[in-house]
């Protein structure tokens, strides 16, 4: 059991900081935003962490991932004021062109070494500290179900114009929500660099972005910890088809890809609410076998 | 709450949806507002609620101007709404839709919930109670855990309805409350309008009922393009010819 925990150690830290991922992908899905710019904000908060951690080695871990996930949370405010008007595909489209602003920043930023980025960054991330961060964040969003501001989050995600009538600050709540979810995503990408020892720009392209929201919607946004889930499904799922794959004596590569492909596929087609619908669709198969 | 409308126009492109228009609804009074199709009482509605802005004129609540502020600051001064074509937060249930309806009297911090403190879930219990209440109120408090798209439409109305009381505003604006009701849900829907209005709040009715306007209604104003064309009791507005004309043309 324990070789096992030790064999997969890096894959276990790899589903967490892809947990805080697809969660902060959540924070602004559950109130109906769809805001692509987190591999932006995943990429401010590895090169604040990173650059604290490299050019100021006394500063404890902690204030590092603290300062990694405020820098990425205060840089939202002003980029939510003007692109919170925006609806839907229109506003997924402008938060890319942000993410897209920050990686060609980094990449032209010759103080952080331009597109090589920084290297030999102390492994400081242990999969404690990751198990932490994923546990915090999940009580906040947890106890933010249910709770007034939740309740007014769902309102919003129904209908903006209703909830706005109803004495609901729309504007405000959604810039709360993007900030946070910025927050989350600098703590992961703080995490990620504290760990793979390494930052560059080319970590944090547009591909990044896309693989936190699939992993968010075949978890399934309908509950706060489905994100978690399709982190961790998407995840290992790789892995466990490489050992497979290795089994059945294919040729690793084309094959892997393919068979994750169709699983996600699957996922999409018969889950459209995800991974956490699975117990309540298979109930109802039970209970009226077609 | 009085509500006073006054001068009140607004116009897209060329078309003055509501020109010139100007009345009053004081509280405890059932206000109409009755016309024929597109005579500009829903974008009327839509003014006083925020979410047009007037091109002319002025709207006031107890002497303060509300036209140009925000929908939200607007129902923060104690005005709530239902719409003519029902904006329910359809993937909740009745009851949290009431549960949302009471956000402006909710204030309870959210870090009391992150301390898991009692006091907390003892405000929530309280919530979801008033909501049941709320509910009963409309004689919905068997489907409250019933998903909002899945009811029919009378009863979405009427969750609606409940969701504008659970505010507790000062001016409510019902636009077609009754719209796909049989008559004896109407009437139901008539007698509550009545006990809220009872209750010291100030009514702005649009209905096209009109047997239940004139039985339901202290005052009514009639427009027509945009326009007021009569204003009285009930029984003025019966007789008078240019609402006849209006709704049965000038040849009748």
């Amino acid at each position: 059991m324990g070789d096992l925990f030790l064999a997969y150690q890096s894959l276990i830290a790899f589903v967490g900081i892809n947990a805080l991922l697809a969660l902060s992908i959540y924070a602004t899905l559950c109130c109906g935003q769809l805001s692509l710019a987190n591999a932006g904000f995943m990429a401010i908060g590895a090169y604040t962490g990173a650059l604290l951690t490299l050019r100021a080695p006394g500063i404890p871990f902690v204030a590092v991932l603290a300062a990694a996930s405020i820098v990425p949370a205060v840089i939202a405010v002003p980029l939510g004021l003007p692109v919170l008007r925006l609806r839907g595909v229109f506003l997924a489209i402008a938060t890319v062109g942000f993410g897209e602003v920050v990686r060609l920043f980094f990449v032209n930023w010759s103080y952080t070494n331009g597109a090589l980025g920084l290297v030999a960054i102390p492994q400081r991330t242990s999969l404690w500290t990751i198990a932490l961060a994923l546990a915090v964040t999940l009580f906040v969003l947890g106890r933010l179900r249910g709770s007034r501001y939740g309740y007014a989050l769902e309102a919003i995600r129904e209908d903006e114009t209703a909830a706005r009538t109803m004495g609901i600050f729309t504007t405000g709540h959604k810039l709360a929500m993007l900030a946070l979810g910025a927050a989350i995503a600098g703590l992961a990408g703080a995490l990620e660099a504290h760990f793979t020892f390494m930052v560059a720009p080319s970590g944090y392209a547009f591909g990044r972005v896309v693989e936190m929201l699939v992993q968010a919607v075949v978890g399934g946004t309908v509950a706060f910890y489905g994100p978690v889930i399709g982190a961790a499904f998407l995840t290992v799922l790789p892995e466990v088809l490489r050992e497979v794959g290795a089994r059945m004596g294919l040729t690793p590569g084309p094959f892997r890809l393919l068979l994750n492909g169709a699983i996600l596929l699957a996922v999409i087609l018969y889950l459209p609410n995800g991974l956490v619908s699975l117990p309540a669709v298979l109930r109802r198969r039970v209970r009226r076998p077609a | 709450m009085t509500l006073a409308v006054v001068g009140l126009s607004r116009a897209f492109g060329g078309v003055r949806a509501v020109d010139d228009a100007s009345f009053t609804v004081a509280p405890g009074e059932v206000h109409g507002l009755i016309g024929p199709n597109g005579a500009g009482k829903t974008t009327l509605l839509n003014l006083v609620s925020g979410l047009l802005r007037p091109t002319a004129g002025k709207i006031e609540l107890e002497g303060r101007r509300i036209d140009g502020l925000t929908p939200n600051r607007i129902a923060a001064l104690g005005v709530a709404r239902t719409y003519q074509n029902i904006r329910l937060f359809g993937g909740l249930s009745s009851a949290d839709n009431v549960v949302v309806g009471q956000h402006l009297r909710r204030h309870a911090p959210f870090w009391r919930r992150l301390l898991l403190l009692p006091s907390a879930r003892k405000e929530e219990t309280a919530a979801r109670a008033a909501a049941e209440a709320g509910l009963a109120r409309v004689g919905m408090q068997e489907r409250a855990l019933t998903r909002a798209f899945n009811l029919s439409y009378g009863e979405q109305r009427r969750v609606e309805i409940a969701r504008a009381l659970a505010s507790q505003p000062r001016l409510v604006l019902l636009d077609e409350p009754t719209a796909g009701m049989n008559p004896g849900e109407a009437g139901s829907v008539a007698r509550l309008v009545r006990e809220v209005a009872k209750e010291g709040r100030a009514v702005l009715l649009i209905e096209h009922n009109v047997r239940l306007v004139m039985e339901l209604c202290d005052r009514i104003t009639v427009l027509n393009f945009g326009k007021v064309i009569a204003r009285g009791t009930p029984a003025e507005i019966g007789r008078d010819p240019a609402v006849i004309a209006a709704y049965l043309g000038d040849g009748a």
